[in-house]
């Protein structure tokens, strides 16, 4: 049976975190794997093959991008880092980096575990999925139809190709840049407020209240994020 | 006066100062003896012996042995401080060194002959002066002094002796002395051994024997020299009953004022009552009455300067007064001081002048009233009399030119001519009246000489040409001979006229020049705001008044020289500064000390300090600056150090104010940080140790009720935490905004789904219209406000509240609201609510006080603007405005949305 369990690497030196992750994942069903550093992190990797890591960027030996630019090199294992608040800039490194999901510190164990779910199901592989359906939101993307509670919502081409995108990872964070890069080409990263103004847009046509969003949620400094009910 | 046995409160005053003058300072022994030759410095060096055997670190500074072989003995087995060499005109001179004395710092140091004079080059003129330093710097100092050098005594023992003793040592330096130690021995004895070679070589000798060591001189001297001692011991006697409050005998109240000349008699005049003042233990003033009208010549200004100074030296108040009648201006000054005693010289022209001019003394007597009038005779029999010089022109008119004569006499030439052309015609009082026209204009312009030559050659003129017989100087008539007399008197009268006016003139500028320019620099100096302005406005009117390169350093950790004055910075000014900063006195140019510098350096004192120093330097080589000038300067000073004075408090206070600020907040963090931050700790700690403890004896609802207590109180924490670093950072100036294009609603979104589950239950309306321009701001940081602003309504309004949230465009700004149905604030308190640890009434929630001093320092920090207000219908709103600076961006359109059809 305890084959069965996803196995977690965390890599982590506080041992107050360490206990308080490994009390909260062995109880919720994953098997754990602990590393106070880099160095010992990148053994277990090799050693026990993880299912996800979870990994501090503040770690003593190493910084904890580099880390992930490394990991990234030679294992598709998704990448959940921690860190604090204020550090807005790591996070986005990081995700750009080839990180997968980032959690800010103090985190509960409802945020933890949702983070787990989402990075679990995108490593089971993107299969395309012809439909996709997000709490109110359906996406039929061969017939171009957009419905919130059954109602059909207009969206114009980039609003679409961005609602796609935001729906293929939904429950996943994308980094500002990741999202630009996929909408409006490699040569418009820089202009973020492009990517504001449509995404207000956009919230106006599918949020009940574009001011109080339900579903297309910001993530402070970092990017933004479709809120995936089912697994939170 | 003292009736109850207390001790007079202006004593008790007077000692404290002089006890606190002397904390921390060298006491000073004088050997003090009646002649040469007594055995002063055996005795100094007999004691020094003493002193050392007693473990006391003695030095010899500088011993006078006069090769008299007992006393050279004595100095070896003692230190000796080495002589600094001095050249002077080839010759080379050895000096007591005083910048060694100060750097070895003995505790005793042994300085022969008090009164001697230093060589030129010298720091100080007089070694008195350097006594006065060593003493300043915590040295006990023993030095020699015998009876005639002491100053207020050199006019009796000159009458005395005939022999005149030019180095003195001012009385007051008598009176520091902690101890005066009388060195007798009989004038028999004396002459004995002068006789036998003890006291000087063999020539020496027989030269003073005839011209002092006369036996008659020797018992004058003694007596004066054991009456001095006893006057001092007499002084300890009275500080000790003083001190411990036991009646004094001494009638007090006398109070001595001394009128003082630019004659020479007026020197010993001081002295005489300088002696007077201190038999009677009475205060004295010496007083100068100038005129208005005339000016002294230069030499006569000089020695009246020389005379003040005496007074000044010798312990005398000074005062000058300016007024044309003498005896009523001394009078007025003497019942405004409570004078008892007037001491005034005694009369030595003719009676005539005082018939003419009216007798000073005569009239000071007779207007004295009450105060007792003192004539005593100043002058020594050795001295030349030399009158009071009569006043002289103020300007050219000393020493007039060869031109004001010719001018003179072409004028008597003109009116000739005129009157002979028109003699058919008028009479002769006409042409009288034209020479005196002549004359007049003659004294206007050239002074009084030239138009008594030109009263005299008209009288011969008129009396040539006009007066018959004609062409000769011969009078036929008697009568014609007493109007020439007449003419020639009212000539010179006119002219003596009109010297008046034109002193009266210039006296009058002078003392408008000099009001204009206090009353300029006293406004200049309101107007400046800090020390350093003030120093700038100081070396400006010094160097136009004064006619003079000037600079000022200002004392703080140390001196610091205010801008310019590249021209003071050399010439030693540097030093003298620093000197002047030291002592509080002036110095340099014109003084006794220092007096090789080029400038003249003055203290800028104030009650407690010396301020600063200014520097001045003549533009004029060789020029100097008299007593009037430097009283001047001291007014201007004066003025000048209680502007300082009022910038430096101002900054002191502003300072204070910043401390007591930073420490009220100091303590208002730590505060909340003991109260605030533990009280969620206690929680947590309370709740989680009853988990651990007792498991199963708690119930599942208050098990979770003690979970939900511990990650509330953590979240608290957190929301804390999270604001006292924001606060931090933007008390550092260190928050960095990285502006962003963002629509509001995503900030104001996101503020809210971090907040989701306190606003749990709440109507949250948002009123955000879709044309709202973007806001330039970072989103992180701004959204902040929004948190803080909501978390507040969660803490200080009902559960289940509704919270609206609004913008709209103003002109070039926009307006955002946050609205509530709380309580509101009260008005009074609604500026204070965004201050620091300012919290709201209630206390409900117990925060920190920083929520919205965060929400401010960030809008502000974006260069908005937040206020709060009560809302009609009840509840507060915040409202932010925050101007729209740059240009909207671009987002490039795409082909034609469909309508909006959405939901």
């Amino acid at each position: 049976m305890s084959d069965a369990l996803p196995l977690v690497l965390v890599i982590e030196d506080e041992p107050q975190v360490q206990r308080f992750l490994r009390a909260a994942l062995t109880s919720h069903g994953y098997a754990v794997v602990e590393a106070v550093d880099a160095a010992e992190g990148v053994a277990a990797v090799t050693r026990s093959n993880p299912r996800i890591i979870l990994l501090d960027l503040g770690l003593p030996d190493r910084d904890g991008l580099d880390l992930t630019r490394d990991l990234r090199a030679w294992t598709k294992t998704p990448i959940i880092v921690l860190s604090a608040r204020g550090r807005e800039e790591d996070k986005v490194e990081a995700l750009d980096a080839g990180a997968d999901d980032y959690l800010t510190k103090p985190f509960g164990v409802n945020e933890l575990l949702a983070r787990l779910r989402v990075a679990l199901r995108h490593s089971h592989g993107e299969t395309p999925e012809p439909v996709l359906v997000a709490g109110p939101l359906r996406m039929d993307l061969p017939k171009h139809e957009v419905t919130v509670n059954g109602e059909e919502v207009h969206l114009t081409p980039i609003e679409f190709r961005l609602l796609a995108l935001l729906m293929r990872h939904r429950g996943k964070v994308l980094t500002h840049g990741h999202i630009l890069k996929e909408v409006w080409g490699p040569s418009d990263v820089a202009e973020t407020h492009y990517l504001r103004v449509y995404m207000a847009q956009l919230r106006r046509k599918i949020e009940v209240d574009a001011a109080n969003p339900k579903l297309l949620m910001t993530e402070l400094g970092v990017g933004y994020r479709l809120r995936d009910a089912e697994l939170d | 006066m003292d009736t109850d046995g207390r001790p007079d409160p202006e004593e008790l005053l007077d000692r404290l100062k002089a006890d606190e003058a002397r904390l921390g300072k060298g006491a000073l022994k004088i050997f003090f003896g009646a002649a040469p030759g007594v055995g002063k410095t055996y005795a100094m060096l007999e004691s020094a012996h003493r002193l050392r055997k007693e473990g006391t670190d003695v030095l010899v500074g500088c011993v006078e042995t006069h090769g008299r072989g007992e006393t050279v003995a004595l100095v070896e087995g003692l230190d000796v401080l080495p002589m600094r060499a001095v050249d002077y005109r080839g010759a080379t001179l050895r000096e007591f060194d005083l910048d060694a004395a100060l750097r070895r710092k003995p505790k005793l140091l042994l300085l022969d002959e008090l009164a001697h004079t230093n060589a030129p080059g010298s720091l100080h003129k007089k070694r008195w002066q350097d006594v006065m330093d060593l003493l300043d710097a915590g040295i006990d100092v023993h030095t020699t002094l015998n009876v005639q050098h002491v100053e207020s005594l050199n006019d009796v023992v000159r009458e005395v002796t005939h022999v005149r003793v030019r180095e003195t040592v001012p009385d007051r330096v008598l009176e520091r002395a902690d101890e005066l130690e009388l060195v007798d021995l009989p004038p028999d004895d004396l002459l004995q051994r002068l006789a036998e070679g003890k006291v000087y070589v063999a020539e020496q000798a027989a030269r003073a024997k005839d011209r002092f060591f006369r036996r008659g001189n020797l018992l004058a001297l003694r007596e004066l020299a054991l009456r001095q001692t006893a006057q001092h011991v007499g002084t300890d006697v009275r500080e000790y009953r003083t001190e411990h409050s036991i009646e004094t005998t001494w009638a007090s109240g006398e109070r001595i004022l001394v009128a003082v000349g630019p004659a020479p008699a007026s020197a010993g005049l001081v002295r005489a009552a300088r002696r007077m003042a201190d038999r009677l233990r009475a205060p004295w003033i010496a007083v100068s009455v100038e005129s208005t009208t005339s000016t002294l010549p230069p030499a006569a200004h000089a020695r009246l300067d020389a005379n003040l100074g005496l007074a000044s030296d010798l312990g005398a108040n000074v005062v000058r007064l300016t007024s044309d009648h003498i005896a009523r201006a001394l009078i007025d000054c003497a019942v405004k001081q409570n004078v008892t005693r007037i001491v005034i010289g005694k009369p030595t022209h003719s009676r005539l002048r005082d018939f003419v001019r009216g007798s000073l003394l005569d009239a000071v007597v007779r207007s004295s009233t009450n105060i007792d009038v003192l004539v005593t005779s100043g002058a020594s029999p050795d001295e030349p009399k030399s009158a009071d010089e009569p006043a002289v022109p103020a300007r050219g008119a000393a020493r007039p030119e060869m031109v004001a004569y010719v001018v003179a006499a072409l004028a008597v030439l003109a009116v000739t001519g005129l009157g002979l052309s028109v003699r058919a015609v008028t009479d002769l009082a006409d042409v009288a009246m034209l020479y005196l026209l002549a004359i007049g204009a003659v004294a206007m312009r050239f002074g009084r000489w030239p138009s008594v030559v030109a009263a005299a050659l008209a009288v011969a003129a008129l009396d040539f040409f006009f007066v018959p017989p004609f062409y000769t100087l011969v009078v036929s008539d008697a009568r014609h001979v007493f109007t020439f007399a007449m003419m020639f008197v009212v000539g010179v009268l006119l002219s003596s006229l009109m010297l008046r006016i034109r002193r009266q003139e210039r006296a009058a500028w002078l003392r408008a020049e000099r009001t204009t320019m206090l009353y300029a620099l006293t406004r200049s100096i309101a107007a400046a705001a800090t020390a350093e302005d003030i120093a700038r406005v100081v070396t400006r009117h010094v160097e136009t008044t004064f006619d003079c390169d000037a600079s000022v350093w200002l004392a703080q950790q140390r001196l610091v020289l205010v801008d310019g004055g590249d021209t003071i910075r050399d010439g030693q000014g540097e030093t003298v500064a620093g000197w002047v900063q030291e002592h509080g006195r002036p110095a340099g140019l014109g003084t006794d000390t220092l007096a090789g510098a080029s400038v003249f350096v003055a203290p800028m004192l104030s009650a407690k300090k010396t301020l600063g120093v200014v520097a001045l330097r003549p533009r004029v080589a060789g020029a100097r600056f008299d007593r009037e000038q430097r009283e001047l300067l001291d007014t201007l000073l004066r003025q000048a150090a209680l502007g300082i004075e009022r910038t430096l408090l101002a900054e002191e206070a502003r300072a204070a104010a910043l401390r007591a600020k930073t420490e009220e907040l100091r303590a208002s963090l730590l505060s909340a940080v003991s109260h605030d931050l533990r009280t969620p700790l206690a929680t947590i700690t309370g709740a989680a140790t009853s988990l651990i403890e007792a498991p199963t004896r708690i119930e599942e609802p208050q098990r979770v009720e003690l979970l939900t207590s511990i990650c509330d109180e953590a979240d608290h924490l957190e929301r804390l935490l999270t604001n006292l670093l924001d606060m931090t950072r933007i008390d550092s100036g260190g928050i960095a905004v990285k502006r962003d294009w963002v629509p509001i609603e995503e900030v104001v979104g996101s503020a809210l789904a971090r907040l989701e589950k306190p606003l749990e239950g709440r109507t949250i309306t948002t009123d955000l219209p879709a044309d709202l321009p973007l806001i330039a701001v970072d989103p992180v940081v701004f959204a902040q406000v929004f948190i803080n602003l909501f978390e507040n309504a969660v803490k200080y309004t009902p559960k289940g509240s509704p919270i609206e949230i609004g913008a709209r465009q103003r002109g070039d700004a926009i307006e955002i609201e946050v609205a509530d149905r709380g309580p509101g604030i009260p008005e009074a308190t609604q500026a204070r609510v965004f201050e620091k640890f300012y919290r709201g009434t209630g206390e409900r929630a117990g925060g920190v006080g920083l929520g919205l001093a965060v929400c401010r320092g960030i809008v502000e920090a974006h260069g908005g603007t937040i206020a709060v207000e009560n809302r009609d219908g009840g509840g507060a709103v915040f409202r932010i405005n925050l101007p729209i600076v740059d240009e909207q961006p671009t987002v490039p359109s795409e082909l034609p949305v469909r309508p909006e059809d959405a939901r």
